[in-house]
């Protein structure tokens, strides 16, 4: 009855969220007297699952499954589940592991909590803390089937080194047609940009920039830091930005290390989709901005006086600390 | 075709969020209820599909006479009747239990739902009634179009976009992009009258058990106090940064 992880990887590569979730499992298992078996989709580097606690990996490979297909997904966590009798079934929180995870609870007749950040709060009953009302609460959610699925928060445990031996095992599970009902047609993915979904530390501007041939600074601030780029909401409304840059309760969630704001004034909604973020930074000319309140660091002052200074003293921190 | 498009009756997005009794009940007290945001968005693509192809649109939510004034707005708005199931939506399994039960009574074609709800945000309930179905299922959805028996879906994946073709029934969990903000429709004058003599029926649930349930609501400590730094100063910001939050 060992708890069971879905480590996602992409092109054969897991991302940190793979190991945060295998750091939590092993967490779990271990107050449950169990071990971690993690199951993965053509992924090519499973022995550095062992560092984080990991003891088996179910390993599918299939060509079928290079594209991606929520059902088929769903359909192989369940079988590895089921084949390893787990009553707990952990998934990470990218947009992928969102599709498949209600699927997976659905097939194993298991509840399902997602957004979770830590721990489970007692294991007998089976409660969990969890995000709810666009991170302006908690809930604590009891799950009360035999099987449980969580969805654990992007950044929210992280890392726990624990070298582990690992058993790698081969996994066929039965696909049927049904599994491959929606067809992919065509993939577009930004390449060389650090994303919103994968960044540590997100550069946001909002309608403070005064418009959008002012973005160059905060581009540059942002490839200092390795950062990705984001905007507030008017923002991709008037067009100066995409959409897909768009973060707050209606764009996408940030939880980021570090979130730096600049002219955004700050807003209920974008703060909800934001708070997730650890520690975070506003640069407004506004002394009076509602970001200040629920800020870390701040700093009152013309953008186009803080930003231009900010990135000439980071360039000399990166080169003394390089 | 038949669209069933599903609604959550949610908190406005500016509502001060508050609990009660002992912190186990959302404090309603002047609270504004309003379609769910990412439902909204699946609500016009709905309405739009209707001028183009002649669908029927159903509205359905599952809720407490509360919700009968949200599901009257998306009357106004254009969907040609209503149905509320009676219960008190606490569970996402339990949920889409109840709205598998809708799906297969009427015979849906394609069901447009919210990626998520703004007050639980469980993202649960498409892909559970997905499953229960056995339907296709296209989560994040930000572009959808209709031919013949044929969807064309397009999905936010991390870092970019996917376009996907499958056969309905199809079930689809829409975000902002399916409309753009600026073509969301509002009940006009004409809408709000007509909708008072559209059909909104009542279907009581089935006894289905719960799969989870909500033991409190916590919220967050309250926040220190910002440390400004000045403009003049940034080494500091920097140094403040580096050593104590040790972020960069």
């Amino acid at each position: 009855m060992s708890v069971l992880i879905y480590t996602e990887s992409n092109e054969g590569k897991f991302k940190k969220a793979a190991f945060e979730i295998a750091s939590y499992a092993k967490k779990v298992a271990d107050s449950l007297g169990t071990t971690v078996t993690a199951v993965t989709i053509n992924a090519s580097e499973n022995a550095a699952l062992a560092n984080y606690g990991v003891s088996k990996v179910l390993k599918v490979s299939n060509d079928k499954l290079n594209t991606f297909s929520a059902k088929a997904y769903a359909d192989v966590i369940k079988q590895a589940a089921e084949k390893e009798g787990a009553k707990v079934v952990i998934l990470e929180s990218t947009t992928d592991s969102l599709h498949i995870a209600p699927l997976v609870a659905v097939n194993l007749n298991a509840g399902f909590a997602s957004n979770v950040i830590e721990l489970p709060v007692s294991t007998a009953p089976f409660q969990v803390k969890r995000n709810a009302f666009s991170n302006k609460a908690f809930n604590i959610t009891e799950i009360t089937t035999d099987v449980k699925v969580l969805g654990i928060s992007k950044n929210s445990f992280g890392l726990i080194e624990n070298a582990t031996s690992l058993t790698e095992e081969d996994f066929a599970p039965a696909l049927s047609d049904a599994d491959f009902g929606v067809k992919v047609t065509n993939s577009e993915k930004t390449t060389g940009k650090v994303t919103i979904a994968d960044a540590e530390i997100v550069v946001s501007a909002g309608r403070g920039m005064k418009g959008p041939e002012n973005w160059g600074m905060i581009e540059e601030l942002a490839s200092i830091l390795g950062a990705a780029t984001a905007c507030s909401k008017p923002v991709s409304d008037i067009g100066w930005r995409p959409h897909s840059e768009h973060v707050g309760q209606t764009g996408k969630p940030v939880a980021a290390n570090l979130y730096i704001a600049v002219g955004i004034s700050g807003a209920i909604q974008h703060i909800a989709g934001i708070n997730s973020s650890k520690v975070k930074v506003v640069i407004n000319s506004d002394a009076e901005a509602p970001f200040f309140k629920v800020a870390d660091y701040g700093v009152v002052g013309d953008a186009f006086d803080v930003v231009p200074k900010l990135i000439e003293k980071l360039k000399a921190f990166k080169a003394a600390n390089a | 075709m038949k669209i069933l498009v599903c609604i959550s009756h949610v908190p406005d997005t500016t509502s001060k969020i508050n609990f009660v009794n002992n912190d186990t009940e959302f404090d309603t007290n002047g609270v504004q209820y309003v379609i769910n945001p990412n439902d909204e968005f699946g609500l016009t693509r709905a309405i739009v599909l209707k001028e183009q192809t002649g669908a029927q649109v159903t509205v359905v939510n599952v809720g407490g006479t509360d919700a009968e004034a949200t599901l009257r707005k998306a009357l106004a708005i254009g969907a040609d009747e209503a149905i509320r199931i009676n219960a008190n939506p606490t569970d996402g399994l339990f949920v889409a239990k109840q709205l598998a039960n809708v799906v297969k009574e009427g015979g849906y074609d394609l069901i447009i739902a919210g990626t998520e709800s703004i007050d639980y945000n469980g993202g649960m309930v498409p892909g559970m009634l997905a499953g229960l179905l056995g339907y296709n299922f296209v989560n994040a959805c930000i572009g959808l179009e209709v031919s013949g028996n044929e969807a064309t879906t397009i999905r936010e994946i991390d870092g970019g976009k996917e376009t996907a073709t499958a056969s309905l029934p199809l079930i689809v969990a829409g975000k902002k992009g399916l409309v753009e903000e600026k073509d969301l429709r509002i009940p006009n004058m004409r809408g709000i009258m007509t909708a008072r003599t559209k059909a909104l029926n009542l279907v009581e649930p089935t006894g289905d058990a719960n799969a989870t349930s909500s033991v409190k609501f916590e919220k967050p400590a309250a926040k220190s106090a910002v440390k400004l730094v000045n403009a003049d100063n940034l080494d500091e910001l920097i140094s403040l940064l580096h050593n104590e939050a040790k972020v960069i």
